[in-house]
């Protein structure tokens, strides 16, 4: 069984529909790239698989015992945690908060898990700094550490890169192509189409044509070809 | 004037005053540094006229223990400020300046019209900035006080987790299936608690300051949550006590005496951050 399986998917606000007819299944261990333009429905779409907006019709069914809260969500930064004063630690921690059950603080097995997370990140000697200090790249992979904390098997990425400049993003897309070889699915919303064929293993292109694939199966496909003529078309222009 | 302190301090009302007002200042900062970073200070300044206006009510139909009106009229105008401040059609902040301009409002004119003593523009005056109630509270409003402090401490020791997930990233708490607008609520209602308990000892138009100036100087030194949430605490007790002992010693009105103090450690707080960005 899959772990993720999309099946007629209706999105969108308010009744009003984004996308509509959205069929595609994600496998354990997969990373799947979703693209886009702008408005095409990314974002909507991410919302409604983690349960935060209620689909406008069709049906999410997760399989392999994934339940809806153990998601690692990598949410956009929003303007408020630029100048949050919180330390790592304590932000990472709070990735476990869906552990907590009906229990008020945090145990020892929660701390060791958020300890491990952020060795795992390269942020362990940062654990007492303050977020508000960091650079965008350590700020990234604090987020990335507490979405670690909060699952075992799938993340779910909105512009992980955003921001970022040049070898900090590919730095980025190292450490999320790792984690995708340690066994963590991948769902990872990006405009960047270069970097999700070079790293993804499907494909999710949403717009007036959806697609859905291989990342092979995407090169060979309209959408792709679109793609990769006007990447010529660019390439020989900067020429 | 240490004998004038010990003076003052036989008398039970002075006593009863001190005790309230720590416990004030300390239900008052916790809830600040939330508030602020969630930018919902302006949901403090509204209640309290909400608060004025209830207290106008009270005044009017000669409720003995005008808390048991307060307290309830404030929460429910907590609840549906938050509401509105989700809806986009009638957007939040617009929505706190009609409620709370309107309450301040209508509050003044029942005073008005219906005056239940003579010195109208003293009531007002007092209810407005806390003059002198603070040193007319009984033993029964000082235990109720105590009891409503106590419960909003440990309200938020035990949702402290939840609260901080809340107010750092909403979006990734709801995915990790922390019911956030349940929390939301919660907040809105301890704030309005909070504002009730407050009004005794600043007056209503004073109360934001209790709030948000302990946690704004907090942030200025401290960078954890922890750190700041425990060091707006320390403040704000620090400059309700040290306001009021000021205020008994110069006869100044305890409740801008004690935001003075406020605005004061502020500067400090401010003068000591920016002191060590430098070096």
């Amino acid at each position: 069984m899959s772990l993720l399986t999309i099946e007629q998917l209706k999105i969108g606000y308010e009744g009003q529909p984004v996308v509509s007819d959205l069929n595609f299944r994600v496998d354990m261990g997969d990373y799947l790239c979703i693209v886009g333009e702008n408005g095409s429905g990314k974002s909507t779409l991410m919302r409604t698989l983690l349960h935060l907006i209620p689909p406008l019709g069709g049906k999410i069914t997760y399989g392999d015992g994934l339940r809806a809260n153990e998601i690692g969500y990598l949410p956009q930064q929003t303007l408020v945690q630029k100048d949050f004063p919180a330390s790592v630690r304590e932000i990472v921690l709070s990735g476990c908060q869906g552990r907590l059950g009906l229990r008020p603080f945090y145990n020892a097995e929660e701390r060791k898990l958020a300890e491990e997370n952020m060795k795992r990140m390269n942020i362990y000697d940062l654990a007492d700094r303050s977020y508000r200090m960091l650079s965008g790249g350590q700020q990234q992979r604090v987020l990335l550490a507490r979405a670690l904390c909060a699952t075992r098997k799938l993340l779910l990425l909105d512009e992980p890169v955003s921001g970022l400049d040049p070898k900090v993003t590919s730095d980025m897309y190292e450490l999320i192509t790792s984690l995708n070889k340690e066994g963590i699915t991948i769902i990872m919303i990006s405009h960047d189409i270069t970097a999700a064929i070079r790293y993804a293993s499907h494909i999710l292109h949403i717009g007036s044509q959806v697609f859905f694939g291989t990342r092979n199966m995407y090169l060979q496909s309209d959408a792709g070809k679109m793609f990769r003529a006007e990447e010529k078309g660019a390439s020989s222009h900067a020429e | 004037m240490l004998s004038k302190l010990l003076l003052y301090f036989q008398f039970p009302f002075v006593r009863y005053a001190l005790i309230v007002g720590v416990l004030i200042a300390l239900c008052s900062s916790l809830l600040g540094v939330t508030l602020v970073l969630k930018r919902f200070s302006f949901i403090g300044d509204g209640l309290s006229h909400v608060a004025f206006g209830a207290i106008a009510i009270a005044t009017v139909l000669r409720v003995s223990n005008d808390m048991l009106l307060v307290l309830p009229l404030t929460v429910i105008s907590a609840v549906l400020l938050l509401r509105t401040g989700q809806n986009s059609r009638i957007r939040g902040d617009a929505a706190i300046a009609m409620i709370s301009v309107g309450a301040l409002a209508l509050g003044y004119l029942l005073m008005n019209i219906f005056p239940v003593s003579s010195n109208l523009s003293g009531d007002v005056c007092s209810t407005l900035f806390g003059s002198t109630s603070i040193l007319t509270l009984t033993a029964r409003e000082v235990i109720l006080c105590a009891i409503l402090s106590l419960v909003v401490v440990a309200v938020f020791i035990l949702c402290y987790n939840r609260i901080f997930a809340v107010t750092f990233d909403e979006n990734f708490a709801l995915s990790a299936g922390t019911p956030a607008d349940r929390y939301n609520l919660l907040i809105a209602v301890i704030t309005a608690v909070i504002i009730v308990l407050a009004m005794n000892l600043v007056g209503s138009l004073l109360i934001s300051a209790l709030v948000i100036f302990p946690a704004l100087s907090a942030m200025r030194i401290f960078h954890s949550f922890r750190q700041v949430t425990i060091c707006s605490a320390i403040l704000s007790v620090i400059c309700a006590l040290g306001g009021m002992i000021t205020a008994i010693l110069a006869d100044t009105p305890v409740g801008s005496t004690i935001v003075a103090a406020d605005v004061l450690v502020f500067f400090i707080c401010w003068a000591i951050g920016s002191l060590r960005k430098t070096a």
